[in-house]
Parts: structure tokens; C-alpha cells; sequence
């Protein structure tokens, strides 16, 4: 590539007034305004369902606590998942595909700007209509209540009959109205890749993160049309008289379980192929080595992609599928395995031979290795249904998914908000509260999720708001509750370090990493149009070229 | 045991003895660490979960000290030195022949694992059961177990008997699993792994306990408000001791004179649109069948001992026990209720 790349310098418009700022970003169909849109728009509802969390884990703390009532426990676990999964994870991880995708492939704007701005809108609405809950769900002179009925709302608890008032709808809308603006950017996403890349990139040398985000897109449009379908059914039911899940008049709970988990396990990989794309780009940089088997790492991703629509039903081992079935996804789910497991080989064989620079992304990226790798195996323990016939539903599964989310999704997502937060702000964290943050939260991660297990293999199962004294669960329940104040720290740290540092951070050049992807060839931030001139690649590190002129990729 | 013996002996994992010894502890008769420790199993179905679980957490573990050693190694040995040149690293791109190691290895444990699960689910789930077998159906309610014993006329509630089964000889108990409202799931880790019951798809599982015994566990799907206290007991008896027991249980309802007087309380309350006393003119069935209320330890599903104090608190408000339990509080006066819970304790 060319240095003329390189952005011209900002235009200084920054003294306005408030309104009309505020206005811009309104109206904004800039990819990284709505980027950075939805990732503040995501870790409000961190905030939210963080507190929640809290919640559960007090009342949790010894065995017949009154800290809340159940019903206010099963709206906690409730608003908790859905939330997480819904309005934190998903628009966090759309923000870093928006803000990213664009820069890393030398392209102005997504393929749809207007449609990526509806997309983030229809999120926003759905997470505005769930809370809505709190006041509207019994009707405006109720004290309220919100949806009770578990973040996958099995069948027929969300029936008229089981689920009185309004909660169960909110909790419909809310998902409904923010799956289209999933299914927008997802089709966004595939239309970006397909149609924007800059001269020279063709597939075969695209970064890893926008194959990643390509086949994480992919999913979203298969995985959330049905769930989209399912909630449509289940409004048909509760108010027109349908009876697809209204077992009471002949409908199927078990159909309901199968339209969830066709959503809900590439769901899975649509969170995690992400977190992958930041591990990618991430590890190389730290190591100082390109990653290692790029074809195979997009073998993998792709083999991933189309296996994981085969697994949905090892979420369902326990409701009576025969053995053949049983036996079928046993297999599909360990099939699984391997892509995972050369993906997680691909990245140790990175490091080595590196020279690893032990920066606060690095850190969390590492994490994410040592913790993903449990996950995945505690991942195969569940995959065998006999053994799934215990675990599942118990505590073990609610750690283990705990431990793909928090430990493998959340730690990667807090090393990409390292790695890029001076790219996105233009001025440096502070590297002693990144590292703060890390082992405060690497210290309350650990207690709390694998202690999470143990009461799980001693019988506990999952979603009660109390549980019997004398079963062996107490001291493991105590110690997951003291883990979760120290992640509560660390978030703290973690914003607290991001707030101070934009208004006083240092500021950076362009490329502070001295990283290889093309967003570090323009300005921090980028401007508007981000490359002056759209920049042309011959390689799959452009910016490793630039800088050995005699030894290029 | 013969799924561990298998595994011990004929695949030959001998390096993994610790972790299977370790864990076999857990088996011993006084259940270590929790009556509902699923390390402890005591019937068949569990025994052979159990075997497997061991194969799978000694394989899995194997790879986690493999590749957790492995990626310390690395973050050790090629971490940036202090005195570091400055220079890049040698640049690799991949190799082919490390790609396909690490491709086939994976595959191998994978098509191990598979088939290992696969026999444990044909030997569970097309287990032929002998004809001996007793037959129960549990029918799981917004709260609490419902069980019936089909020939045998007994209907009980929350807490099930099941006689113990002989290796020798076995005698099974095979349950069908219904529901009449939402999904709930079964599950005494003792005795098997969890299958739920879903309204409008009858499911069954199968125990044979080998072991007399209380055996505890909890509803494991969620269900609604009171999911938590929705616990199941199961009580594992010797043949005679169980054959009394369904005798009993068969017996019409027993009422005392001078208990009349609560009786006719409960007849003319709402109580008898939700209970069932066999023999009088209660025969409701939303709620537990009381005809032998007193010959249970626990009520309302195992959430409080069955005392006169505990019965007399339940009925004043049920919610002071079970807060959102589908049993409505009946505001009966002081002495209604005194009456009442006198004629509760006569059914025996
Ligand atoms: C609307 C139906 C309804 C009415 C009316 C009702 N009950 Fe109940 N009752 C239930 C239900 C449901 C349960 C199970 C509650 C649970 O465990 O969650 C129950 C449980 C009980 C139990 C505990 C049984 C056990 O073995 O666990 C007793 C005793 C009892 N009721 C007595 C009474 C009496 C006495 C009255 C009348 C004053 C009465 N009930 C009225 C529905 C009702
Ligand atoms: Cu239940």
C-alpha cells in the first residue's frame, strides 16, 4: 500500500453546542459513531444486569435468604440472561464489527449506513420496550413487574394461563424489535465483506477479524429468523388464539425448545466467533508474529459455522428425545470440538517462538486462552448426555456457560477495549488501572466461576431462589458470592480508567501498537471518511509491508 | 459397576487412577459432601453415568494438563526479555504437518468419547426392563409430585417409596413422567440423571436403587414461582417393608369421632374442590391427596416437617412457607383451624 493512505488532519469542528452534537449522533449514519453508539448503549445495560447479577448472588449467599422475594428472584435471573445476551454482548460485539470492519478492510462506511443506523435503533428500542416492563406490565396503575419466565421462556409458562399481565409480551417485543436490527447488521455485515474491500484484499487476504465477523453474520441471519418466527408464534398464541405452544389446548412445549435452541446455539457461536476475531488480531500483535495457519484459522471458522447449525439439541439431553436423537447430537457436539480445539492450538502456536509483550490486551487475551480451553472441555463433559443428564440444568452448566461468556467472551471483549481504545479515542489507557482492572477481575472471575461448579456436581440445580440447608452447597455458594464483588470492582477500574483517560489520557499517534491492519494507518480517531485515498493492499499485513520494505509479507 | 471395571481394566487407563480413585471415594456409603452428590451413585443408571463421567473427566483432563502446560511454556519461555534487541522475531506462517497432528489427534479422543457415550445411552435408554418391574406414575404439578401406582390403587403425593432392587434379582421401578401444567424435571442424582416432564409428552426413566434409604432431590426445570421448594424425596424400602407400605396406603381414609367436628370444616371449606380424602366427600385433585397426610415426614413438597405447628401454619398462609405456592390462604377462624388440623392429624 501507498502512504498517502494516511488521513488528513481534522477539521477542528469540535466547539458546538451540546444540541447540535447531540443531534449529529442522533441522526448519525457514520459506522463508528453508531459503533461507539452501541457499545456505550451495551455497557449501560452491563451496568444494569451487572446489578442484577448482584441481586441473585445475594440472595444466594446462605441457604434460606430473604434478601427478595422469588418473585422478584425468577425477574432477576430473567431480566439477567436476557439482558446480558440481548443488549450487552450481541450490540457490543455488532459496535466493535462496526466500528472495525469498515477501517480494517480500507472501506469508508459500511455497504448500508442508513440500515446500519436503523439496525442500532431497533436494539436500542428492544432494550428500552424489555425495561419498559418495569412500569408498563401490569398496566400503568400496577407497581410493575417484569418478565418471569427465564431468558429461554420455555413453554407453556409463557402461556395466558401461566404468565398473567403483560411481562411475557415485553419480554416478546423487546426480542422481536431488536432480532431485526441483529438480522440488519448481519446482512450488513455479509454485504460489507462481500462488496467493500479495498484494492488488493481479496478473501484470502482479509484480517481474520472480518472473516470472523463474516461467518458470525452469517449465523445471525439463520439462527435469529427463527427465533424471530418463534416469538411471532408465541404472540400468535397469546393473542390470536394460536395454539403452536399452548399445551393446554394440544400445542408442543417440546417445538418451542427446538425453535429456541436452533436459535440459541449458534447464538453461541455468533458471541464467540467475535471474541475469536479480537484473540486474532490481538495475539499476533502482542507476539510479534503473524497468526499461524491463517487458511486453516478460516477452515475452522467456517467448519464452525456450519456445524454449530447442527448441535441445538444437546440443550435438550433431559426432555425424552430417544436414544437415537441422544446419540446423533452427542456426535455433532463433539464434532464441534475440533475446530475449537485447532483454533485454540492455531493461537498457542503464535505465541511461540514470539516475543510476547505482556500489555493489558495480551493479558486478557491470554486469560481468555487458559479460560476458554476449560470452557471447552467442561463443554465436552455436558456434550455426553448421560453425563449432560446430571449436569445439565444444574449449576455446573450455568458455570460452565458462565465460563465461556465471562471468561472467554468478556475477557477477549476487555482486551479489544484495550487494543482499541486509542485507536477509537486517540489518547492512551492508563496501563497500571488496565492492570488493576485485570486482576481484580481475573481473581473474581475465578472464584466465582469455578467454585460455580461444585454445588452444580453436588446437585444443585439451577434458577431457585433458595435452596436447603445441609446439601453441601452452602461454603461454594459463599465463595461465588465474595468473587462477584471483585469482578464488580474491576469494572469499576475499568470504566473509571476509560472515562479519566479520554478527558486526560495521553494522546497517541496513529499507530501505537505498531500493529499490521490497515485502522492503524489513519488518524486516531479516524476522520469521517476514514483513509483520504482508499488504500491498496498487496498482502495480508499491509502495514508490515510498509514498515520492512525488504522483507514484505 | 461394570462400566468402570471396563474402563480400568480393559482400555487400560491406569495413569488416570488417581483421578478416578479420587473421585470413587465420592461413592462410599456415608455420601460424602451431599446426600445429593452425583459421585455417589446407587443405582444401576447412575452407576453407569458415573463410569463414564469418570472416562470423560480423565480424558478431558489429560488434555487440559497437556494444553494449559503447554500454553504456561509459552507465555514463560518467549515472554520479551529486559535487554530485548528490538528485532522481530522470526516470522512463521503455519506448517501443514503440525496442522494435520493437531487436526487428527482431536479427532481420535473425539471418535473414543463418542462411543463410549453411545453404549451408555443404548445401555440406559433401550435398557429392557424385567417383568417384575413397578410401575409409577409421577405427575409433576405447580408445586409438588403427584404418584400413582397403577393395579395398585394408591395415590400419594411428594414423597415416593420404591422398593429396593437385588442385583441378583432386580425389581425396577419404572416411572412415567407426565405433567399437568409446566415443565418440570426429575432429578435424584442417586439414583439417575434428570428427565423432565413436559405436558403433552410423556416421558419415562427407570431406577432400580440398590440401597435402602432416603434419596433426595428437586424439581430441576424451572416451573414458576416456587421452583425451588419443589423437592423430591424417595424413599427406597425392603420388599416387605414397601408391600406394607402400599397396603397402608391403600386403606380408606380413618377418622375418629371426636374429630368430626374438623372434618366438617374441611368439607364445607373449599378445601375439598382441591383434595382428595378417599372414602368422605372430598375428591378435588389440584392439590396433594391427603387420605394418609400423616404417613409423610414433609408437606408442601418436602418444604416443611409434617408437625401439628407447621400443618396449623400452613393452612393459616401458606405463603408464610411457600410464598406463591397454588394453595390459597383460607382465612379460617382460630377455631376452625384448631379443629381442622385435629382431624388432619387423624389421617393416617
Ligand atoms: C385452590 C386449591 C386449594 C385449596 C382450596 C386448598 N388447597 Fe391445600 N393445597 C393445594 C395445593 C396446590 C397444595 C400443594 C402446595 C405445594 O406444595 O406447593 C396444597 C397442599 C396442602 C397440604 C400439604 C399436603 C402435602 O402433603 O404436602 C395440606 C395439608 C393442605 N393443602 C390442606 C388444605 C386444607 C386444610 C385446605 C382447606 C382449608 C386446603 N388445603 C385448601 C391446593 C389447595
Ligand atoms: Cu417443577
Amino acid at each position: 500500500m501507498s502512504t498517502d493512505a494516511i488521513a488528513l488532519p481534522g477539521t477542528g469542528l469540535a466547539s458546538r453546542p451540546i444540541v447540535v452534537r447531540l443531534h449529529e449522533w442522533v441522526t448519525t449514519v457514520d459506522h463508528k459513531r453508531l459503533g461507539i453508539l452501541y457499545i456505550i448503549y451495551a455497557l449501560v445495560f452491563l451496568l444494569i444486569a451487572g446489578i442484577e447479577a448482584i441481586v441473585i448472588r445475594i440472595q444466594l449467599i446462605r441457604p434460606h435468604n430473604d434478601f427478595v422475594s422469588p418473585q422478584v428472584f425468577n425477574r432477576m435471573f430473567t431480566m439477567h440472561g436476557t439482558t446480558m445476551i440481548f443488549f450487552v454482548v450481541m450490540p457490543v460485539l455488532f459496535g466493535f464489527a462496526n466500528y472495525l470492519l469498515p477501517l480494517m478492510i480500507g472501506a469508508r462506511d459500511m455497504a448500508f449506513p442508513r440500515l446500519n443506523a436503523f439496525s442500532f435503533w431497533m436494539t436500542a428500542f428492544g432494550g428500552l420496550l424489555l425495561y419498559f416492563s418495569l412500569v408498563g406490565a401490569n398496566g400503568l396503575y400496577g407497581a410493575g413487574n417484569a418478565p418471569d419466565v427465564g431468558w429461554f421462556a420455555y413453554a407453556p409458562l409463557t402461556s395466558q394461563t401461566f404468565s398473567l399481565g403483560h411481562s411475557t409480551d415485553f419480554w416478546i417485543l423487546g426480542i422481536l424489535v431488536s432480532g431485526f436490527g441483529s438480522i440488519g447488521v448481519a446482512i450488513n455485515i455479509v454485504s460489507t465483506v462481500i462488496c467493500m474491500r479495498c484494492p488488493g484484499m481479496t478473501l484470502a487476504k482479509m484480517p481474520l477479524f472480518a472473516w470472523l465477523n463474516f461467518v458470525m453474520a452469517g449465523l445471525v441471519i439463520l439462527a435469529v429468523s427463527p427465533l424471530t418466527a418463534a416469538q411471532i408464534m408465541l404472540l400468535v398464541d397469546r393473542y390470536l388464539g394460536g395454539h403452536f405452544f399452548d399445551t393446554q389446548a394440544g400445542g408442543s412445549a417440546v417445538m418451542w425448545m427446538h425453535f429456541f435452541w436452533i436459535f440459541g446455539h449458534p447464538e453461541v457461536y455468533v458471541l464467540v466467533l467475535p471474541a475469536f476475531a479480537f484473540v486474532s488480531e490481538i495475539v499476533p500483535v502482542f507476539s510479534r508474529k503473524p497468526i499461524f495457519g491463517y487458511s486453516v484459522m478460516v477452515g475452522a471458522t467456517v467448519a464452525i459455522g456450519f456445524i454449530s447449525m447442527s448441535v441445538w439439541a444437546h440443550h435438550m439431553f433431559t426432555v425424552g428425545m430417544g436414544a437415537n436423537a441422544n446419540t446423533f447430537f452427542v456426535l455433532s457436539t463433539m464434532a464441534i470440538a475440533v475446530p475449537t480445539g485447532i483454533k485454540i492450538f492455531n493461537w498457542l502456536a503464535t505465541m511461540w517462538g514470539g516475543k510476547i509483550d505482556f500489555k493489558t490486551p495480551m493479558l486478557f487475551c491470554i486469560a481468555f486462552l487458559f479460560q476458554f480451553l476449560v470452557a471447552g472441555l467442561t463443554g465436552v463433559m455436558l456434550g455426553t448426555a448421560p453425563f449432560n443428564w446430571h449436569l445439565g440444568n444444574s449449576y455446573f452448566v450455568v458455570a460452565h456457560f458462565h465460563y465461556v461468556i465471562v471468561g472467554g467472551i468478556l475477557f477477549a471483549l476487555f482486551g479489544a477495549f484495550y487494543y482499541w481504545f486509542p485507536k477509537m479515542s486517540g489518547k492512551m489507557y492508563n496501563e497500571t488501572l488496565g492492570k488493576l482492572h485485570f486482576w481484580l477481575f481475573f481473581i473474581g472471575f475465578h472464584l466465582t466461576f469455578d467454585f460455580m461448579h461444585i454445588p452444580g456436581l453436588l446437585g444443585m440445580p439451577r434458577r431457585i431462589y433458595t435452596y436447603e440447608p445441609g446439601r453441601g452447597w452452602d461454603t461454594w455458594n459463599l465463595i461465588v458470592t465474595i468473587g462477584v464483588f471483585f469482578q464488580a470492582a474491576g469494572i469499576l477500574v475499568f470504566l473509571g480508567n476509560f472515562i479519566w483517560s479520554y478527558f486526560r489520557g495521553e494522546s497517541v499517534g496513529s499507530d501505537p501498537w505498531d500493529a499490521w491492519t490497515l485502522e492503524w494507518s489513519t488518524n486516531s480517531p479516524p476522520p469521517v471518511y476514514n483513509f483520504a485515498t482508499i488504500p491498496e493492499v498487496k498482502s495480508r499485513r499491509p502495514l508490515w509491508d510498509l514498515k520492512h520494505p525488504d522483507d514484505p509479507d | 459397576m461394570r462400566l468402570v471395571d471396563k474402563f480400568g481394566h480393559g482400555i487400560g487407563l491406569q495413569i488416570f487412577v488417581c483421578v478416578c480413585c479420587s473421585a470413587a471415594a465420592f461413592a462410599d456409603h456415608a455420601v460424602p459432601f451431599s446426600p445429593t452428590n452425583i459421585f455417589a451413585p446407587a443405582s444401576t443408571a447412575a452407576k453407569s453415568i458415573f463410569g463414564l463421567s469418570l472416562f470423560v473427566l480423565a480424558v478431558t483432563g489429560a488434555i487440559f494438563v497437556v494444553v494449559f502446560t503447554l500454553l504456561l511454556y509459552s507465555v514463560v519461555k518467549f515472554r520479551r526479555q529486559k535487554n530485548d534487541d528490538g528485532r522481530e522475531p522470526p516470522q512463521v506462517y503455519g506448517s501443514n504437518q503440525v496442522e494435520i497432528a493437531w487436526t487428527v489427534i482431536p479427532v481420535l479422543i473425539v471418535v473414543a468419547l463418542f462411543m463410549a457415550t453411545a453404549r451408555v445411552i443404548a445401555d440406559i435408554q433401550k435398557a429392557s426392563l424385567p417383568a417384575n418391574t413397578i410401575e409409577v406414575v409421577a405427575i409433576g404439578h405447580q408445586f409438588w409430585w403427584e404418584y400413582r401406582y397403577p393395579g395398585r390403587g394408591v395415590v400419594t403425593a411428594n414423597e415416593l417409596h420404591v422398593p429396593v432392587s437385588d442385583p441378583s434379582n432386580p425389581t425396577p421401578t419404572l416411572i412415567k413422567l407426565l405433567s399437568a401444567d409446566t415443565d418440570h424435571s426429575f432429578w435424584v442424582p442417586r439414583l439417575a440423571g434428570k428427565t423432565d416432564l413436559i405436558p403433552n409428552h410423556p416421558n419415562s426413566m427407570w431406577i432400580d436403587p440398590q440401597e435402602t434409604g432416603l434419596y433426595l432431590g428437586q424439581c430441576a426445570q424451572y416451573c414458576g414461582t416456587q421452583h425451588a421448594k419443589m423437592l423430591l424425596r424417595v424413599y427406597v424400602q425392603s420388599r416387605d417393608d414397601f408391600d406394607r407400605w402400599i397396603q397402608q396406603q391403600r386403606q380408606p381414609a380413618f377418622v375418629k369421632e371426636d374429630a368430626s367436628q374438623g372434618q366438617r370444616v374441611f368439607e364445607t371449606t373449599a378445601c375439598i374442590n382441591c383434595h382428595t380424602v378417599a372414602g368422605t366427600a372430598a375428591n378435588g385433585r389440584f392439590g396433594p391427596d391427603l387420605t394418609h397426610l400423616m404417613s409423610r415426614d414433609t408437606i408442601a413438597a418436602g418444604a416443611a416437617k409434617n408437625t401439628p405447628e407447621s400443618l396449623r401454619q400452613w393452612i393459616l398462609n401458606p405463603d408464610s412457607i411457600k410464598p406463591g405456592s397454588l394453595m390459597p390462604a383460607m382465612q379460617l377462624s382460630d377455631q376452625d383451624l384448631v379443629a381442622l388440623t385435629a382431624y388432619l392429624e387423624t389421617l393416617r
